[in-house]
């Protein structure tokens, strides 16, 4: 190993904010870009250990309220060998962290985290090398306690090794260092309490939110009355009794207000008039489901061919079974609006966000403002939760172009309205399965057809409001997600085909939203195996059992394992001698995340008001396998947002709109669950210390809406199909069903 | 025009100077005091995330006016419930039980749990659910606070 001298402490005065048990939070001067390397080759990228032997993890994984961070601390001071408390974690900021892709996908431990892993194994053998010479041992004598090498009584720090200077060492992440054997982690698969919690629940916590840089001045955004529709004109002595104001902005159909007072920028976004033309491009929101399945297709992507399922669907004595499945639109719902703050200062542009994906958001602002890349500097300051791409990039790209036409410092909130009606959505959902069984009851075949809209290839650049409002140069890429995983099933039935018609175009501006297409797809899936299990009058654990691959153990564990956490009675579905008004039921779904990684089965109960059509989760168990796990109470905490987010968006969430524009732009207007509506949480978490680690952030989402279906159908034997399961729509199901 | 005004906040008198009487506390808290507790989150009362305590009684800051305010009134927000070397026995609860997600909804869940308990010494579930039915989360934190709470009603 070489050591360089006379590295610059890269976070004095970078203006990054830096998360560690003592939570120090720097802001200041903006460092000059491309002092510290960012390569993801490049040990110095992601790690840096100062004179006392702190150590400074660089990733470009951001912590979206998961508690990411905890377990990106316990992953690099277990491979290190050093105490938690000497380390400090900055994240997604372009000008120091790699490009570690988005912060979605559930990838931050299964890809951040191991990239990170094999930073810290390159570091620690470099590290015992130089302590080898140094102590004049061999390295396999060699201990190491909380950062400090020893052989017999000779002991030398990292500090001492490597302080304040670089690794200058290269990583390969196809080909990672062999870290430390699993039986000897201190802090990985522990329950180690989050590093943030202190300060958020005693108001010490500095979300985006509460983000200030000096001369800044406060903007609103004013957002056309319908989407679609032209600024026709603005009549500023609307606001001329408004102290403080210091510009109305207009650029094309961008309008906003800038101000030195923050309430000053409410009011005048309020009271300032402007005209907007006539603007009607959504569906009637009753033909939703029309126009989507009219929608031009742009291609036919098939997911999974196997055999010849139209020769199995067309076989004499083949009874065919259909049915459509359709999920609404739905908005991300952040309790906190987007926010963001934006600086030019001579001729770079810093943006402070809480975006999910700082490093696409530099490539999108720098393309806005005609600006080379390296001139952009995007730095990630925690938001209130994000769930996938909401309307924080959005933010970033008002404050911006507001803080160009000023001259200053920019702070923009969203108003609630704003978030609701400008965020980007996840789209609708229609879904058509039909499938052959043979006289003996068994499935020869499965079709499937998702309508669904078109992603770009290889670009996930979601259009932002401001630079489209104000005709800048933009990508025009329909950025929906990979919203085909999981149309491919996991049952082996002798004929399969499953095809996704990827839709020219889609109502709203879509986006992910958590467990994107995943929990669509998996929905319609598990009720149609259900809905397959009750014609055969199977039961529902063992008709999956049934098909899936005997070799796919793990697969096989999950579903086992919430059954006997269920206390699963076997029989099928529905359940005999109902009475009474309310009725209860179980119901089981399972998913193998993407075919390829975290396994989950899970079961809901539920009791179905007969007279009102309500649906009340009582009880949900959860079965989960994603590998190695970092730690289990943060495993437990995204498991309970997965399940009950979830229940939320099946009963309640659904986007409401006229021709124009969104109209469900409050909480009153767009609900979600509520303290008395939260079910009691039962989980087996499956731990494999020896198995990589995947996901956990989404992969349990995918099993809700199909567990509390079947769980309605055991109920009242009535099958549910149009997400979310308003009281009404179950009315409606069941006089269609008597 | 600008006017000062005058408030109690966290046990200290301030005074701060605003341009229109009638600002919703929220801001005054926020941009004029610097406090992080008070999140705004929707402006319409709907969420709860800017909830503090006046005189003991949990409000929403953001459709609480200014002009609507005496120095009297007492105004406590998280920041002054309890410190890090000294916290409020919801605030211990809640590190306790890991009760947080992002934790942007937290402010005003652990301001209206105080409230709450103060005067409801044994609730059940049952109770601490419908006090908080009008405070939203959105991570699905919630199994998690309604047990924070029942450990600080323990305590």
């Amino acid at each position: 190993m070489t050591i360089h001298a006379s590295r610059r402490d890269v976070l004095k005065g970078s203006g990054a904010l830096v998360v560690s048990f003592s939570f120090v939070g720097v802001i200041g001067e903006t460092l000059a870009q491309g002092t510290k390397p960012v390569a993801l080759t490049e040990v110095d990228s992601f790690l840096a250990i100062d004179r006392s032997g702190v150590v400074t993890i660089y990733t470009g994984k951001v912590d979206v309220g998961t508690g990411i961070a905890t377990a990106l601390l316990q992953i690099v001071a277990d491979e290190l060998d050093v105490p938690l408390n000497a380390t400090k974690l900055v994240e997604g900021d372009t000008g120091l962290t790699p490009d570690q892709g988005k912060t979605w996908g559930s990838l931050s431990i299964q890809v951040g985290g191991m990239q990170l892993r094999n930073a810290a194994a390159t570091a620690r053998a470099a590290l015992l090398e130089q302590a080898a010479n140094r102590l004049g041992a061999k390295t396999e004598d060699l201990k190491v306690v909380d950062g400090v090498v020893s052989a017999g009584n000779k002991r030398v720090s990292y500090g001492e090794l490597i302080g304040g200077k670089s690794f200058a060492l290269k990583l390969d992440h196809a080909k990672p260092t062999a870290g430390k054997d699993p039986k000897d982690y201190k802090f990985v698969g522990k329950v180690v309490p989050r590093v943030d919690i202190p300060d958020k629940v005693t108001g010490r916590f500095t979300y985006m939110h509460d983000f200030r840089v000096p001369g800044m001045l406060h903007g609103r955004v004013i957002r056309p009355s319908a989407i679609g529709a032209t600024l026709e004109s603005v009549d500023e002595t609307s606001i001329k009794d408004i102290p403080g104001v210091v510009k109305v902005v207009r650029q094309g159909n961008f309008l906003g207000v800038v101000a030195e007072s923050e309430w000053g920028a409410i009011k005048a976004a309020q009271k300032l008039k402007a005209s907007w033309s006539k603007s009607q491009t959504l569906p009637e929101a009753a033909k939703l489901w029309d126009e989507v399945r009219g929608s031009e297709i742009a291609k036919d992507e098939v997911t999974m061919n196997v055999g010849d399922t139209a020769e199995a669907l067309d076989r004499a004595g083949a009874k065919t079974i259909k049915a459509t499945y359709d999920f609404a639109i739905h908005t991300h719902g952040s309790i906190g609006p987007s926010c963001a703050v934006a600086q030019f200062k001579d001729g770079k542009l810093t943006s402070w966000s809480a975006s999910q994906a700082t490093h696409d958001l530099r490539k999108q602002l720098a393309m806005m403002f005609g600006m080379n890349v390296d001139s952009v500097r995007c730095i990630y300051i925690e938001g209130s939760g994000c769930y996938g791409r909401n309307g924080h990039e959005d933010a970033a790209a008002d404050a911006a172009l507001l803080a160009k036409a000023v001259g200053r410092p920019v702070r923009v909130q969203w108003s609630r309205a704003d978030e609701h009606g400008w965020d980007p959505k996840g789209p609708p959902t229609l879904v058509d399965l039909r499938a052959s069984v043979n006289g003996a009851g068994a499935v020869t075949a499965w079709e499937s057809e998702f309508y669904i809209p078109q992603q770009t290839a290889g670009s996930f650049l979601v259009p932002l409001v401001a630079a489209t409002l104000a005709s800048m140069p933009a990508a025009d890429d329909i950025a929906p997600g990979n919203i085909f995983q999981n149309s491919a099933i996991p049952y082996k039935f002798a004929n399969i085909k499953t095809v996704c018609r990827r839709l020219a175009s889609t109502p709203f501006r879509p986006s992910w939203i958590r467990t994107p297409g995943r929990m669509q797809n998996t929905y319609a899936n598990e009720c149609f195996i259900d809905e397959l299990a009750a014609g055969a009058n199977a039961d529902p654990v063992e008709f999956r059992l049934k098909y899936l691959d005997p070799n796919d153990k793990r697969g096989i564990e999950v579903l086992n394992r919430v059954a006997a956490l269920a206390k699963w009675d076997k029989r099928s579905s529905p359940s005999r001698n109902q009475r009474g008004d309310v009725a209860t039921g179980r119901g089981i779904a399972y998913c193998k995340y993407e075919l390829s990684r975290t396994y989950i089965a899970g079961v809901a109960e539920v009791e179905v008001k007969r007279s009102t059509g309500e649906i009340r989760v009582t009880k949900f168990y959860l079965a989960h396998d994603c590998g190695q796990i970092i730690n289990p109470d943060g495993v437990k905490n995204q498991l309970d947002g997965n399940v009950i987010q979830t229940i939320s968006r099946t009963l309640i969430e659904e986007l409401k709109y006229d021709r124009s524009a969104v109209t469900s732009l409050d909480w009153a207007s767009y609900p979600i669950l509520r303290f008395p509506q939260i079910p009691e949480l039962v989980y087996d978490l499956i731990d494999r210390p020896n198995e990589r680690p995947w996901g956990a952030g989404e992969p349990a989402a995918t099993i809700v809406p199909p567990a509390i279906s079947n769980a309605v159908f055991d109920a009242i034997g009535v099958r549910l199909r149009s997400v979310p399961y308003t009281p009404d729509k179950v009315m409606a199901a069941m006089k269609g069903a008597a | 025009m600008a006017q000062s005004k005058s408030l109690n906040v966290n046990g200290k008198a301030v005074r701060i100077m605003i341009d229109d009487p009638d600002m919703p506390l929220l801001y005054a808290l926020r941009d004029n005091l610097a406090l992080h507790g008070p999140c705004f989150g929707c402006g319409l009362a709907q969420c709860g995330a800017c909830t503090v305590h006046i005189d003991g009684k949990a409000v929403r800051s953001c459709v609480t006016l200014l002009s609507s305010l005496s120095v009297r009134q007492k105004v406590v927000t998280l920041e002054g419930l309890g410190t890090p070397e000294r916290l409020h026995p919801v605030q211990r609860a809640f590190i306790e039980e890991q009760a947080t997600q992002c934790g942007y909804c937290i402010n005003g869940v652990i301001m209206e749990s105080a409230a709450f308990l103060a005067k409801t010494k044994k609730p059940t579930e049952a109770q601490v659910k419908d006090a908080l039915a009008n405070n939203l989360c959105r991570c699905g934190a919630h199994a998690r606070i309604v047990k924070a709470v029942m450990r600080a009603a323990s305590v």
